[in-house]
C-alpha cells in the first residue's frame, strides 16, 4: 500500500494524506488526474474493485467533494480518492468506462447532489425522485422540515396540540394552574 | 430457449436496437408492487414472445432519505433509522454505524460485546437466509419452501424478541457495545431452534434442490463468469458462486471472525442453481458458527462501555469506511464528521446497488418472463439499499 501511494504522490504531488489505518487511506486529488489515477489504479495497481462514489457537501467553503472508493482483493486494502469541486457550478469527469455501475452512481450524483457529468449515459434520467423541481434535496442547504410543511401541510381538518398541553389536559382534566 | 434469434433486435453497442410501434416487441411491467419482486422495484420489460430483449430498472419507490435525515439527527438517533435500510437483516447496519462511530471517536468495546456482536450478526444472517430461500423457493412456483422457511424465520424472530427486545429491528449494538447481555435459559432455546433449522434445511434439499423442475429452470440462468465480476461490482455469494473466495469476514476479519473456524465457500459456475445452493450451504455455515460462538463466549458480564450522556456526544472530525460480510456481501458505511453531535454524512454502500441495477439488466437478456422473478431473487437484491 505505502508503495502505491507514493507512486500516486510522485505521480500528481498529491498532499493530503489521511491513513486512517496501514489499510485504509485517504487521498485528495486534483480534478484532472482522477480518471488517469483511476485507470492506473485498476490496472496497474489491484485495485479493481469500485466501492462506492459519493458526494460530501461543504457550503461553508463552497465546495462539494465527491469520494471515489476502491478496494484492492490482494492486499486487501481500501483507497478513497477525494475530488473537491466548486459548489455553484459543479461539474466533474465522468468516469463510465471504467466500471458499468458507475453511471448509475453518475445519475444518482446529479439528481442528489446537482453534479453534472458530461458524456455519462442515462444522466438526464430520474434516479429515485420524479419529477423534481426544488434544488438537489442532498444539499445542505435544502431544508427538509420547510419542504415538507411547504408539501404537505396544512391538511384540511387537521388539528394540532401542543403535546404537553394535551396529555395534562387528558391525565389532570381537574388540574389547575397555581397562580 | 429458443436458438432462432433472427426475430430479435440487432444489437448496438451493447444495447438491443428495438421499435416498440413494429408490433413486434411488446412493453411488460413487472413490478413495482408484484409479489416476486423483492421489494418495491420496477422492471420495464421490452419482450419478444415471452423472451426478454431489454430491461430497464427503476427504483425511487422506497426512497425515504435516511441518509438526509441522519445530517440532521443526533449519532445515537440514527439508529431506529438505519435498521429500516435492510429489513430482513438489519443488524449489519447498526454495527456499521456503530463502528463506524466507535471508530472516529476511538472507543473500544469490551471483548465480551465483540462475541455478542458477532452472534447478533450470524444469527440474522441466518434469519435473513432463510427469508430469501423463502422467495427462491416461491419465484419458481415452489410455495411449500416458501411456508416452511418464513415460519422459521418466525422462530428466530422470537429468539431475536428475547435477546433485544424487537422482532424485526433490534437496535441491540448501539457504540460502547451492546444493550443487555444474554436472558438466562437463552442458550438452551437458540440450541433447539438451530437443531430444528438444520432439520427443515435437509428437508429443503429434498423439496428444492431435487425437484426437476427447480433443476430445469435455474440451472444456466443468469449465468455471472469470473470475468464479470470486478467490471459489474459483484460481491458476495454472486461472487463466490463464480469460484472467487472473497469473504469479508475472512479476508479482513472484523469482530472476533478470525477466532472463529470457517472456511470460505464457493462454486465454480454461477447459475441461479449454484447460487441457491450456494447460501444454503452458507446457513449451515451460519449454524456452525453460531454453535462456535455460543461454546467460547465469555463469562464475564462486561457488554458494555460506561459513556456520556448519548445527547452531548460529538464525534471528532475526519473520515471512515467500514464493512461487513452480509448475507448479500460487502455492506459498507462511509460516514464524515465535522466534529459536531451531527454526522456531516453517512453513506450507505448496498450490495444490491449494482446487482439490482446494472447486473440485472444484463443477465435479463434472452430470460423468459416467468423466470425473471427467480433471476432476480438469485441475485439476493433488495431495493432500499439502493435508494436509501
Amino acid at each position: 500500500m505505502q508503495e502505491i501511494i507514493k507512486v500516486l504522490v510522485e505521480k500528481y504531488g498529491i498532499k493530503p494524506i489521511h491513513s486512517r489505518s496501514e489499510s485504509k487511506v485517504f487521498i485528495t486529488i486534483e480534478k484532472e488526474h482522477l480518471p488517469d489515477a483511476l485507470s492506473w489504479l485498476r490496472d496497474f495497481a489491484g485495485f479493481t474493485h469500485l466501492a462506492f462514489i459519493t458526494a460530501v457537501d461543504y457550503p461553508e467553503i463552497e465546495k462539494i467533494q465527491i469520494t471515489y472508493l476502491v478496494h484492492n482483493h490482494t492486499i486487501h486494502s481500501d483507497l478513497g480518492l477525494r475530488v473537491l469541486l466548486d459548489r455553484q457550478n459543479p461539474e466533474m469527469i465522468s468516469v463510465h468506462k471504467l466500471w458499468y455501475a458507475v453511471a448509475t452512481y453518475q445519475r444518482e450524483l446529479r439528481e442528489m447532489f446537482g453534479i453534472n457529468f458530461p458524456g455519462s449515459p442515462r444522466l438526464e434520467e430520474n434516479f429515485a425522485l420524479e419529477g423534481w423541481d426544488d434544488i438537489p434535496p442532498m444539499r445542505r442547504d435544502f431544508d427538509t422540515k420547510e419542504y415538507s410543511d411547504k408539501t404537505y401541510f396544512p391538511r384540511p381538518g387537521r388539528k394540532t396540540y401542543d403535546p404537553r398541553e394535551y396529555m395534562k389536559q387528558k391525565l389532570y382534566p381537574d388540574h389547575k394552574e397555581e397562580k | 430457449m429458443n436458438s432462432d434469434r433472427s426475430k430479435f433486435p440487432p444489437v448496438i453497442d451493447g444495447k438491443a436496437q428495438f421499435d416498440l410501434d413494429s408490433g413486434k416487441y411488446l412493453k411488460v411491467w413487472q413490478g413495482p408492487q408484484h409479489p416476486g419482486v423483492t421489494g418495491n422495484m420496477a422492471l420495464e420489460l421490452i419482450v419478444s414472445g415471452d423472451e426478454i430483449v431489454d430491461l430497464t430498472t427503476h427504483v425511487g419507490y422506497l426512497h425515504r432519505g435516511f441518509e438526509k435525515l441522519m445530517e440532521r439527527r443526533r449519532y445515537i438517533q440514527c439508529f431506529p433509522i438505519v435498521c429500516r435500510i435492510c429489513v430482513p437483516e438489519p443488524d449489519t447496519n447498526e454495527y456499521l454505524l456503530a463502528a463506524c462511530a466507535e471508530e472516529l471517536a476511538d472507543i473500544e468495546i469490551p471483548e465480551k460485546a465483540k462475541w455478542l456482536r458477532t452472534l447478533d450478526l450470524e444469527l440474522s444472517r441466518l434469519a435473513s437466509f432463510l427469508m430469501w430461500i423463502g422467495g427462491q423457493g416461491g419465484a419458481f412456483g415452489m410455495g411449500t419452501v416458501a411456508q416452511w422457511a418464513i415460519a422459521q424465520r418466525d422462530f428466530v424472530l422470537d429468539l431475536f424478541e428475547e435477546l433485544t427486545g424487537g422482532r424485526i429491528y433490534h437496535m441491540y449494538i448501539i457504540p460502547g457495545g451492546v444493550r443487555d447481555d444474554l436472558p438466562s435459559g437463552w442458550d438452551k432455546r437458540l440450541e433447539d431452534l438451530l437443531v430444528k433449522t438444520e432439520k427443515l434445511l435437509k428437508e429443503i434439499e429434498i423439496v428444492l434442490f431435487n425437484n426437476v423442475i427447480f433443476k430445469m429452470r435455474a440451472n444456466d440462468l443468469g449465468v455471472i463468469t469470473p470475468d464479470m465480476v470486478d467490471k459489474y461490482g459483484i460481491v458476495g455469494p454472486n461472487a463466490r458462486a463464480a469460484g472467487l473466495a472473497r469473504d469479508i469476514r475472512k479476508d479482513e476479519p472484523y469482530l472476533i471472525y478470525d477466532k472463529l473456524d470457517f472456511e470460505v465457500i464457493t462454486r465454480d459456475y454461477s447459475d441461479a442453481y449454484n447460487r441457491t445452493y450456494l447460501r444454503w450451504q452458507e446457513m449451515w455455515q451460519s449454524i456452525d458458527l453460531i454453535r462456535q460462538i455460543m461454546a467460547n463466549m465469555p463469562s464475564s458480564n462486561d457488554y458494555h462501555r460506561n459513556l456520556p450522556n448519548v445527547l452531548n456526544w460529538k464525534i471528532p472530525a475526519g473520515e471512515t469506511y467500514l464493512k461487513a460480510e452480509s448475507t448479500r456481501g460487502e455492506y459498507g458505511y462511509y460516514m464524515v464528521s465535522d466534529g459536531s453531535g451531527y454526522p456531516r454524512r453517512v453513506y450507505v454502500r448496498g450490495p444490491s446497488y449494482t446487482h439490482a441495477m446494472v447486473l440485472l439488466e444484463h443477465l435479463a437478456v434472452n430470460v423468459n418472463i416467468a423466470d425473471m422473478a427467480g433471476l432476480m431473487v438469485s441475485l439476493h437484491t433488495y431495493p432500499p439499499e439502493i435508494e436509501r
